[in-house]
């Protein structure tokens, strides 16, 4: 069976936002749409989102680190959001895992996004049905898209590419290599969720110099003879030792 | 084409914008985007775009934002007549200046041929110092011209940049590098963004890398780290410099014959002393080999150190001990810096099997490169001691060898350029006469005190008092000062201010409240100070509130437009690239581009350069303009670089083709250029590559561009300050500030506002950045970004923060000696202690952009500008000083100096200074929603 | 979480519906046993359904100011197989139908007997249908406790005692109620009413203060650390993303000081249990008639405050990702 899902790389998010603008311009105009604004030229504006960036720091100065962290809906693998619903709104699809709401049935009780630990849906106030991230389902199988665009509207905007598509119940997709091999982790494991969206940490690349690195016999100076060379009459150990 | 540079693919859905994608064949961002970028659609429907010409309500006070729409022929006859009569009295008393646009080559243009010297761009104010210091001492630059090579490179040091203009591309780069494993070292007093994901985090004091690169160059030459081979022969590190204190030509290198022809090229005509035969002989001589350190006397006795000799003892007090006093950095670290980079650069040497020619002929099987990249931005350009930083920095990369080779620093087309370029202002206030053409260019890049275009008396020619002995390398002007030396009438003066893409009365200009009063400011005679304020911007923004005249512009998806070879074009590293930009929604209402207002105007101005002899216009609109204009008639070199040639078939050089746009068009609107491998690396000093750009009028000379470790030209100043040679002398109030900063060494200073401040009273500095989904002052009428970053807090380090009992997120003051600031406080692990900082122009002023008088971002979000001077105490004798950098002019946003305190519990909950809230102007929107469902294609727009 | 005073009100007004029926059948069921004195009035029992259901609906009502879409209320039966939600939906009307019918049965004075036991006591239709809605009574109690207590990540509400509570709850609030209601209907059966109410309240306070005990007990399982995956014991959002607020800090936050919850808690322990065992207690044994009935005025807004503060003290793991909004 195939589980669709990101794999955000939070050792190259720069926090940019241009995860979130982006899936807020594609999905506004497409089958989630529209996402509702209030009061987007007054005070406190705010609106419906699939997809924000947070920030963290991680210790104390100066030892910090600043972290950006992406958040969308995880598409659980035994998504507690689903199961609640109690119209059969919220569903998981079969074929791809995708956690999705028909905003037709929806009657917005909100009792969902209790359900979810993550805080990935989202309420739309001027539709007034619950709302989350789709995973672009209507991208990802779009066949007028070129192939190569068949991607989340996210994951094409990201420049550090710190997001990435794919199935991981295949071995071999992008996604479950980059959770192999880079230690992709899920969030809150505690609750048995499951969640598809892996995250990968930060990594950290150090380098080492020994002291007779420092000290070599092509140094430059001696060129212009700043580090004279000893001459060869000088004595040395040749002179001394014998074997 | 996107809102600065990148390629995206516009869908409509019935007419309305529906998606707006990175293309994915764009050279630059190869498919992605940003945040901003991401929200276009919510630029071009903004609430607060201008939709009509409009003029100042007569009877309203400037800045009250009263105003009637009149048509685009009565606005263009009221500047017609207006400018005509300027330009047959005294040109000057027009000036022209832009933001961050990206048609310079054509405003520069207009105000050529309109015949005033008062012209200038953003740079001045942007990061002019990164530009002049790199130039004069690398022949190129960071910011658009130049960048890390991070696809070799295995250490990466990113000093002083938050975002910067090629943003998307450093972003794919970036995280290329890292997952290739390289290591990624952030100098910065503030851990975010890039920052963010360095694998180590140095932070700094503000003002202060200058120490530290010094004390890298004193470590890496103490050590021996440095390529000796590029030292000698890319750099004029061997190059004899007269020591003779008493000639005329004290700090000049030995010369040994005068070249025939003079230009603006660097003449290999310097002396080494060879190492083998122990006497001076020409530089470059085959088969010798300079001595780089010593003292020799040449036969006539002239005492002379090679130059290399001289930057030695200049770094020698330069230890790490002292920089970490300075920087806050330990000594540990600072040394561990110089030995990271120094052993990387020496021992991860890469080697690519392409050969190529060098300048003096020989030939070489490989290209080589020492895998250490920088990249720096405004972090160290934006203080008064940036240039003299960036230089240091220039020449530590210059030290590694990391000069146009693989994994270093890389040049991009038309760069690099001779040391210092080739374009001139006039030299005399005789340059500017009425109803002609300025006699020079209004920027340029002095290489002497004779390229000053100053009057007999030393005194400027500029408003903005550019290429004086005040800011004698000021390359791209001084904007910062427009205002306040109109208004003061310093040096004069003038009538018209024309503004174009500039928020000057906000956030690109200090001292905000104040500046915003002199525009208003009258004289004893009832008429404003500065008679006349056009503006021309694409929506509702503090600025147009001050306009007499307000140009309604058109936003990106509504124009054409070009990134001009002759401007900023968008190279590659390997070759020139530049780029074009086509209209995909109609104008909305009456909106005009600017570049058509400028060629309407020009016609109708007469200028030279747009009309025929018998007066009638040369071109039809903008379109046609780009295509046929050319810098001479039949020079065959025009805006654009590519499809040039009657059918498009030639390229750089080519009679216009009428084709030129489509053929663009139907190449993702991108001229790329590839060179092939061999003219790619080493260009300042690549025979193949140097004679090609000379071929193809790149440059006009194929001379080598020694890296100039040791500036002559600077020491050309200095010797003026110090009354030697023939040349100008300064003024004598000047004197000895030109002998003390045209150092041809780079020298460490503090920043000139701490030095006349009481640090223990302001101990702290603030700085800014830019937040990544906002651009400057414009995006908070865009409904999707501005909920990202609706208003601003001051970032403290708790440590410094609780010592103040300010509380986490409570109201605090923020005060310098010049304003102050009431402002939301947050906490931060990621900002060094003696610093605080905020994101850049999130605060508005209440009612502009269009949004309600109670929004956020002028209720809790406040611009740090306020603190900010845009001129320092002169002394008791001598007038006040621009904040700026005395070598180039550079503003000096960082180097405000600040102290911090709690807000009385009794203060509002909100942010001050507070400013009267404008009406909505006409044709902007009549009323924001209460709540917007963007969803393209329901007809709601034509 | 913010407390959501359709929700507050559904579950008070429904849940004191349910122990008024209970209270009124438990009255019935010891008539029918010789417990108690034969009760004449049969439309004490139907007004009694009457109120019950006057409450219910109101509790409907409060309910559809909850939802987005009430109009599609009807669809929310669908899943009865997974969600507490949906079998709250299906039950609450079957119980309503359940009363209404009791009610009539009363009022009808249908006798029709249908079986009669051994030692003489008489089952007819109204005993039948009283039983049937005991059972929907409580399937509903269970129910709508389940819609809470059935999330894991809600650590407050996942318990037995979120259960338990309801029912005691509901029970004490009926039973007070019932007691009001007697002092018109069926003066005699008063101080019955008021005597379970007392004991209820009692329960009910015992109760919800093991919940409380729990509760303050409780350790947080989840945690920054692992909402992001990032093992360090100091980690402080900085931003959350947006600042002018979104959904997630509207649903999920009550932004309330801890000042105000505890004198919630303190209030509602007051309001809801002590207050009205002292009335009851009063009416009961001091010669105090006068406050039987007044109990219920004062237990119902005591217990409005209860859960306003059940929700508020729900700490929902979500919030950790939102803690940066200013
Ligand atoms: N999203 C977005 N992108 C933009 C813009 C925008 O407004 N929004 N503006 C564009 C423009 S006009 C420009 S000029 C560029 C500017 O791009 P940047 O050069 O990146 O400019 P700033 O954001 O000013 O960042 C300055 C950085 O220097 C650091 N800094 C300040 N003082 C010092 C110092 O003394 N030493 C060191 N080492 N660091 C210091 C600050 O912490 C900050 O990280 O960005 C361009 N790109
Ligand atoms: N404190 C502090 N101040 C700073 C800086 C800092 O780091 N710190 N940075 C400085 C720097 S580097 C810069 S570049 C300046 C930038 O300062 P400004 O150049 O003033 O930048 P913006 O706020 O972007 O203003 C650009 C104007 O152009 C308008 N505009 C946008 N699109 C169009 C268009 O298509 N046509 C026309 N005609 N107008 C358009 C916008 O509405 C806006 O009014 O700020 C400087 N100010
Ligand atoms: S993240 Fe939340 S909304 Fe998404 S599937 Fe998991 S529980 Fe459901
Ligand atoms: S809000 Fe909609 S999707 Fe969520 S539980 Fe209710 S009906 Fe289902
Ligand atoms: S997958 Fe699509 S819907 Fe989900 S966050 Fe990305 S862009 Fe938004
Ligand atoms: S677009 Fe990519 S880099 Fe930017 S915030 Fe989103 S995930 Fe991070
Ligand atoms: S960086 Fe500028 S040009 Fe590039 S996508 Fe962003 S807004 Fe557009
Ligand atoms: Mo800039």
């Amino acid at each position: 069976m195939t589980q669709l899902a990101l794999v955000i790389d939070l050792n190259v998010c720069v926090g940019c936002h241009a995860c979130v603008t982006n899936c807020k311009q594609w999905n506004t105009s497409g089958s989630a749409g529209p996402l509702a604004d209030f009061n987007p030229y007054g005070a406190d504006p705010t609106g419906t989102f699939f997809n924000r960036v947070q920030t963290f720091e991680v210790g104390k100065y100066p030892n910090t680190q600043t972290v950006h962290f992406p958040k969308s809906c995880l598409h659980c693998e035994e998504p507690p959001c689903v199961p609640v619903c109690p119209t059969g709104a919220s569903y998981k699809r079969a074929d791809d895992g995708i956690v999705l709401v028909d905003y037709d049935k929806c009657i917005g009780c909100k009792y969902c996004s209790w359900a979810c630990p993550y805080g990935a849906r989202e309420f739309d106030e001027s539709r007034r049905v619950m709302t989350k991230c789709t995973l672009c389902v209507d991208r990802i199988y779009d066949t007028a898209l070129a192939e190569n665009e068949r991607k989340p509207a996210c994951v094409l905007a990201c420049p550090t590419s710190a997001r990435i598509f794919g199935d991981i119940h295949d071995p071999d997709s992008p996604v479950s290599v980059a959770i192999r091999e880079s230690a992709g982790y899920p969030l809150m494991p505690e609750w048995g969720t499951y969640p598809s969206n892996h995250y990968l940490p930060r990594r950290k690349t150090a380098l080492h110099i020994h002291k007779d690195e420092l000290q070599r016999a092509d140094n430059p100076l001696k060129i212009d003879g700043l580090l004279p060379k000893p001459a060869k009459s000088e004595p040395s150990l040749d002179d001394v030792m014998s074997w | 084409m996107c809102a600065c540079r990148c390629g995206i693919r516009v869908h409509l859905r019935d007419g309305e914008v529906r998606y707006i994608e990175g293309n994915p064949d764009h050279p630059l961002n190869h498919g992605v985007i940003c945040a901003k970028g991401s929200s276009g659609i919510m630029k071009q429907y903004s609430p607060a775009r201008l939709t009509q010409p409009l003029r100042r309500k007569a009877g309203s006070e400037r800045g009250a934002g009263e105003f009637e729409p009149i048509s685009w022929e009565e606005a263009f006859s009221l500047l017609a007549e207006r400018l005509r009569h300027i330009r047959a009295t005294d040109p000057k008393k027009f000036a022209l200046f832009t933001g961050r646009d990206q048609m310079q080559a054509l405003t520069g243009l207009f105000a050529r041929q309109f015949g005033t010297p008062n012209y200038a761009a953003h740079g001045g104010f942007c990061s002019v110092n990164m530009a002049a210091g790199m130039i004069y001492t690398i022949g190129g630059s960071f910011w658009e011209f130049g960048g890390p090579d991070l696809d070799r490179a295995k250490l990466f040091v990113m000093i002083g940049t938050a975002e910067d203009h090629h943003s998307n591309p450093m972003k794919i780069a970036l995280s290329k590098f890292k997952r290739n494993g390289g290591r990624f070292i952030s100098i910065n007093p503030v851990r975010t963004g890039y920052s963010a994901i360095a694998d180590e985090w140095v932070p700094i004091r503000p003002g202060t890398d200058g120490a530290l690169l010094l004390a890298l160059i004193h470590e890496i030459i103490a050590l021996g780290l440095f390529d000796r081979e590029f030292l000698v022969r890319y750099t004029n590190a061997g190059e004899l410099v007269n020591m003779n204190g008493a000639n005329d030509e004290f700090g000049m290198f030995v010369r040994t014959e005068v070249p025939e022809e003079e230009g603006c090229f660097d003449p290999q005509n310097k002396l080494w002393w060879d190492r083998a035969s122990n006497r001076p002989v020409l530089s470059h001589a085959e088969g010798s080999d300079p001595l780089l350190i010593g003292e020799f006397a040449l036969s006539d006795g002239t005492p002379v150190k090679p130059a290399f000799q001289l930057l030695k003892e200049r770094v020698e007090s330069y230890t790490a001990e002292w920089a970490s006093g300075i920087t806050g950095i330990p000594v540990e670290t600072i040394r561990r810096l110089a030995h990271e980079m120094g052993v990387t650069a020496r021992d991860q040497k890469i080697e690519l099997p392409i050969a190529w020619t060098d300048s003096w002929g020989k030939e070489h099987d490989t290209v080589s490169g020492n895998p250490v990249a920088f990249h720096a931005m405004r972090g160290l350009a934006a203080h008064s001691n940036g240039f003299h930083t960036i230089r240091s920095l220039a020449i530590l990369m210059s030290l590694l060898g990391t000069i146009d080779r693989p994994g270093g620093f890389r040049h991009k087309a038309p760069f690099p350029r001779p040391i210092p370029p080739c374009a001139k202002t006039p030299n005399t206030p005789l340059g500017v006469r009425p109803n002609t053409p300025l006699d020079g260019l209004a920027l340029g890049w002095p290489s002497e005190p004779d390229d000053l275009f100053v009057d007999d008396e030393g005194r400027p020619v500029r408003i903005d008092k550019a290429f004086s002995w005040e800011y004698p390398l000021s390359v791209h002007g001084l904007m910062h000062n427009v205002i306040t030396n109109a208004w003061r009438g310093d040096p004069y003066p003038i009538d018209t201010l024309m503004i174009f893409m500039a928020n000057m009365a906000w956030n690109s200009t200090m001292n905000t409240s104040e500046v915003r009063q002199m525009l208003n400011d009258k004289g004893e005679d009832g008429e404003y100070k500065i008679p006349f304020i056009a503006v021309c911007d694409a929506f509702q923004s503090e600025m147009t509130a001050f306009a007499d005249l307000v140009l309604p512009d058109t936003t990106y998806l509504e124009r054409h437009d070009v990134m001009s070879m002759l401007d900023r074009p968008i190279s590659e590293f390997d070759g020139p690239v530049d780029s074009i930009r086509i209209p995909v929604v109609p104008p909305t209402g009456q909106c005009k581009p600017f570049q058509e207002v400028l060629i309407e105007l020009a016609g109708r101005l007469n200028l030279p350069a747009f009309v025929r002899p018998d007066g009638t216009r040369k071109f039809r609109d903008y379109p046609d303009f780009i295509v046929n204009y050319e810098t001479d008639t039949g020079s065959g070199i025009g805006f654009l670089a590519g499809w040039r040639g009657k059918g498009g078939e030639k390229f750089m050089r080519g009679e216009p083709n009428p084709r030129q746009w489509e053929m663009y068009a139907q190449n993702n609107c991108v001229y790329h250029h590839k060179l092939p491998p061999s003219y790619q690396y080493m260009r300042n000093w690549n025979k193949g590559y140097l004679e090609w750009s000379q071929r193809s009028r790149i440059t006009r000379y194929a001379e080598p561009i020694l890296i100039h470790l040791y500036s002559e030209v600077l020491q050309k100043f200095r010797l003026a300050a110090q009354g030697k040679g023939i040349s100008r002398k300064p003024p004598e109030h000047l004197k000895k500030n030109i002998a003390e900063y045209f150092d041809p060494l780079p020298f460490y200073y503090e920043p000139l506002e701490a030095q006349k401040t009481d640090c223990t009273k302001y101990p702290l500095s603030a700085i800014t950045q830019r937040p990544m989904a906002m651009y400057h002052s414009w995006d908070s009428q865009n409904a999707w970004l501005r909920q990202i970053h609706s208003h601003n807090h001051l970032y403290v380090n708790p440590q410094t923060a609780s010592a103040q009992g300010i509380d986490d997120g409570g109201w605090m003051w923020v005060e310098s000696q010049w304003g102050k600031v009431r402002c939301l406080a947050k906490y931060s692990e990621a900002v060094e202690p003696g610093t605080v900082w905020t994101w850049n122009a999130i605060g508005k002023a209440a009612g502009a952009w269009h949004l309600d008088a109670d929004a956020n971002e002028s209720q809790r979000g406040f611009l740090l500008n306020h603190l900010i001077s845009e001129e320092l105490p002169g002394t008791a004798s001598a007038e006040p000083i621009s904040n700026s950098d005395p070598i180039t002019g550079q503003a000096a946003w960082f180097d405000v100096r600040v102290r911090i305190y709690k807000a009385e519990p009794g203060e509002p909950a909100s942010t001050w200074p507070q400013f009267q809230a404008v009406p909505a102007a006409p044709g902007t929107a009549v009323k924001n929603p209460g709540w917007l469902a963007y969803f393209a294609g329901k007809g709601r727009r034509k | 979480m913010k407390p959501a005073f359709s929700v507050i009100f559904l579950t008070t007004l429904i849940g004191a519906a349910q122990g008024l029926f209970l209270a009124l059948f438990t009255a019935q069921s010891y008539v029918l046993f010789g417990l108690l004195p034969q009760q004449n009035e049969h439309t004490f029992y139907a007004h009694g359904s009457l109120v019950a259901l006057v409450f219910l609906t109101g509790g409907l009502l409060a309910s559809f100011f909850h939802l987005g879409r009430p109009e599609r209320a009807w669809r929310s039966a669908a899943k009865w197989r997974t969600s507490w939600l949906s079998r709250e939906v299906i039950v609450l009307p079957a119980f309503m139908g359940a009363i209404f019918l009791y009610g009539l049965a009363h009022l009808g004075g249908w006798k029709l007997v249908l079986a009669t036991l051994e030692s003489g006591v008489v089952i007819d239709a109204s005993v039948v249908l009283g039983a049937i809605g005991t059972i929907l009574a409580f399937a509903l109690f269970v129910c709508t406790a389940m819609i809470y207590a059935s999330l894991p990540f809600l650590r407050e509400w996942h318990s037995p005692l979120t259960v338990i509570n309801t029912i005691l709850l509901g029970g004490a609030s009926g039973f007070s109620l019932a007691a009001t209601f007697a002092a018109s209907g069926a003066p005699e059966l008063m101080r019955f009413f008021a005597a379970w109410a007392f004991i209820i309240t009692l329960l009910g306070l015992v109760s919800r203060s093991a919940s409380l005990a729990r509760n303050r007990r409780l350790k947080p399982k989840s945690t920054v650390q692992t909402a992001i995956g990032i093992k360090h014991p100091q980690i402080v959002q900085k931003s959350s993303g947006f600042l002018g607020g979104a959904f997630n800090t509207r649903e999920f936050f009550h932004g309330k000081s801890p000042s105000v919850l505890r004198s919630v808690k303190w209030g509602f322990l007051l309001a809801a249990f002590v207050l009205p065992a002292l009335m009851l207690a009063a009416g009961l044994w001091a010669n105090v008639p006068e406050a039987l009935p007044l109990a219920f005025a004062v237990q119902y807004p005591g217990l409005l405050a209860e859960r306003w503060f059940f929700f508020a003290q729900a700490n929902h793991p979500q919030n950790i990702y939102y803690q940066a909004v200013t």
